[in-house]
């Protein structure tokens, strides 16, 4: 897996809460069996007429976000079933970051902007999440919309996403340390696993799996 | 992902135990920490944990990519007799002999190659264990409480209902279980939904869900383990505790709980389960499993009640599953929903063709489909087929009923609910995911409106420009016989 540290390209919006993964990737191209070839079908129905030409409606395929490599959308992203191919379509189209905002709960709380399932798979794809407030994403929006083909940098290291509209601005954002440190390294998560295969073996001889052996 | 209270309220009395006198339920185990803790191979750096899974359920369509990745390694199933396969997904209803879609033959016939490489057991097209995976596993006794349970499939959230710990993960993940039997995990947060009270006739769990899902919204239980605990839970049948846990992953929990009883034990005690064991070993291990459950007093991040007593049937009416109301209500005005903005109400309002103000039983259907992982168990079926006997599906709708699995199917034909089916004009289908997900030949065409047992109204879900209505079985069978929604509770 390619590491990530610092990654500057272009910044795509698309206004829509709740972002599932039928949508991101609709179940006709899970039927593939290679891991490569999805990056075409990200956001298939939205993306493409019914002749099958690209909806020149749809920001991903306006002049002004063509190459975009930063994707912004509303909060929930990624929710719903469980393919991995919805990241392969994210990560193939050249997207290297996905931003959605957590939401302020009554008590303190926050919502996370992403489904679990899918930040944890975009985490082994080395896609990074990254959660803003929502008002921090609004602002996001609102510099899209009058500047588009607007670029920003995250910088994964010092926690930081500039967005180089005029004026530029900064966001810090929050990010859990382990996952960090896994995209900054590119890890081989199966490796890296196995490195602990004696413990792995210890827990086995000493814990019952319960199978009746049929 | 920060740590949840309860975890820092435990390392903190554990450094400081005289403060156990102010926060007593601090040492206290809810069952999905008990659970954890039986499977904790070893901490890893950062807050993770390396856990041990006891089951791996694989299908189709998640599975060709992960296998590669063992091969291009050169690594092995570290546990095949822990793997257990079956064919789903694209599996065609009609006749299952025929696959037409080249593409989805190929990827059945990958299946099979694979598992016949590493020596995984699979439950193959004409056998009489295939089926839907989440029906399969709790039927053949492969799911037991207080295993971990995974598969590459959201829907996993299912086998919780025994009190297994059971989340669906994504095909890198199915990859790193196959050759470790292990997943590097985070403690999730713990939320406790208490449901009260008794449920009136003819409302189910599959409204207790849906009603907890329009409370909470679909990102609710994100970060979260649920656990299901009250009066209501307790008097349900396992099959309808299943259907409550399937729908987890639709308020964005990753696993649902429901602690092990005798209605659990029962289930597994009775019946053709050759993967549960039997006779002493059975003793034993119920033995344990009552030391699961939540210990009393045991404190959790986030709790919530819902009182059944007044649960009307819940019907579906935009794209998401928090889009939700009673059936007696109707389509809300566009800033009348909680947890989405006007706007997202108006695009599901705009793609489900309806207007605020309808009397959901006023909506006319194309379509009724009766099956999946979250209602195609027999309990279901049986519960449909009391509404179809004596009478027939209204002209012009077409009702799909797909049993979740072979055994279940022949479990209704021997019960005769397939007769009954078919002379009210159903069509009787063979296993499978079916028109859940509409892999397979069975679709709505656009602008098709469907009343739907399965779990899922996204956009395009059951056919590009379908329109999905999530509602439970018997409320499907009597949309089908009126050919619009009718209150269930009222229905003569």
């Amino acid at each position: 897996m390619n590491p990530f540290t610092l990654h500057t390209g272009t910044v795509v919006a698309v206004d829509r809460a709740n972002i599932d993964t039928d949508a991101i990737i609709p179940k006709q191209f899970l039927k593939l069996i290679g891991r490569t070839g999805f990056g075409e079908f990200l956001f298939n129905d939205w993306r493409y007429l019914e002749n099958g030409q690209p909806n020149p409606d749809f920001d991903l395929n306006k002049p002004a976000f063509k190459g975009a490599t930063i994707l912004v959308a509303r909060n929930n992203f990624g929710c719903g079933s469980s393919r991995e191919h919805a990241v392969w379509a994210v990560a193939q189209y050249g997207l290297r970051v996905v931003i959605a905002p957590w939401r302020a709960e009554a008590g303190g709380a926050r919502t996370p902007g992403f489904a679990d399932i899918f930040r944890n798979n975009c985490v082994k794809n080395g896609v990074l999440t990254l959660e803003l407030s929502e008002p921090e994403v609004d602002r996001m929006f609102g510099v899209i919309q009058a500047q588009p083909g607007v670029t920003a940098t995250v910088d994964l290291p010092q926690q930081t996403l500039t967005l180089h509209g005029k004026p530029e601005q900064s966001f810090k954002f929050e990010i859990d340390p382990g996952v960090k440190d896994y995209l900054l390294r590119g890890l081989d998560d199966i490796a890296l696993t196995l490195e602990q295969a004696a413990a792995i073996t210890a827990f086995e001889r000493r814990h019952d799996v319960q199978l009746a052996t049929a | 992902m920060p740590q949840a209270p309860s975890t820092i309220l435990r390392a903190f009395v554990l450094r400081h135990p005289r403060s156990l006198v102010y926060f007593p339920g601090a040492m206290k185990q809810t069952l999905y920490e008990k659970i954890w803790n039986r499977h904790v191979v070893t901490e890893l750096a950062d807050g993770w944990t390396l856990l041990f899974i006891d089951r791996q359920l694989v299908h189709e369509v998640t599975s060709p990519q992960a296998f590669d990745g063992l091969r291009l390694a050169g690594r092995k199933v570290r546990h095949p007799e822990l793997t257990f396969a079956t064919l789903d997904h694209n599996v065609p209803t009609d006749d299952q002999t025929v696959i037409r879609d080249p593409v989805s033959k190929a990827q059945i016939e990958a299946l099979r190659r694979n598992c016949k490489e590493f020596g995984i057991r699979l439950f193959d097209i004409g056998t009489r264990d295939i089926g839907v995976v989440h029906i399969v596993g709790p039927e053949l006794g492969i799911t037991l409480p207080g295993t971990t349970v995974v598969c590459g499939d959201s829907h996993t959230a299912t086998h919780g209902a025994f009190g297994a710990l059971a989340h669906g993960i994504g095909t890198s993940e199915v990859e790193h279980v196959l050759a470790t039997q292990t997943l590097r995990q985070q403690k999730f947060k713990t939320f406790r939904v208490e449901y009260a009270g008794r449920l009136p006739p003819h409302v189910t769990s599959k409204d207790m869900v849906l009603k907890l899902i329009g409370e909470i919204g679909t990102a609710g239980g994100t970060g979260c383990v649920l656990e299901f605990t009250g009066a209501a839970v307790r008097a349900l049948s396992m099959e309808a505790r299943m259907t409550i846990c399937n729908m987890s992953i639709e308020a964005g929990a990753r696993a649902g709980l429901i602690a092990p009883d005798e209605t659990t034990f029962q289930y597994i005690a009775a019946g053709d389960r050759p993967f549960a064991p039997r006779g002493a070993a059975l003793e034993k291990c119920i033995a344990d499993w009552r030391t699961l459950a939540s210990d009393p007093g045991a404190t959790y991040d986030r709790t919530l009640t819902i009182d059944c007593d007044q649960l009307a049937p819940q019907v579906t009416w935009g794209t998401s599953p928090g889009m939700v109301t009673d059936v007696t209500g109707v389509v809300p005005a566009l800033d009348q929903v909680r947890g989405y903005s006007p706007a997202d109400v108006a695009a599901a309002l705009a793609y489900m063709g309806l207007q605020p103000g309808t009397k959901l039983t006023d909506i006319q259907l194309d379509t009724v489909f009766i099956g999946s992982c979250t209602n195609g168990r027999i309990e279901d079926l049986r519960e449909a087929a009391a509404i179809f006997r004596g009478r027939t599906v209204a002209t012009g709708v077409r009702a799909l009923i797909v049993p979740g699995s072979a055994r279940v199917k022949a479990q209704a034909e021997a019960e005769g609910l397939d007769k009954i089916f078919t002379a009210a004009g159903c069509e009787w289908r063979y296993a499978g995911c079916s028109m859940c997900l509409a892999m397979n030949p069975d679709q709505l065409k656009p602008g098709e409106r469907c009343a739907a047992t399965s779990n899922r109204n996204f956009e395009g879900r059951q056919g590009k420009g379908g329109r999905t209505h999530l509602v439970g079985p018997a409320m499907a069978a009597a949309a089908a016989v009126a050919g619009h929604f009718v209150d269930i509770r009222a229905w003569k």
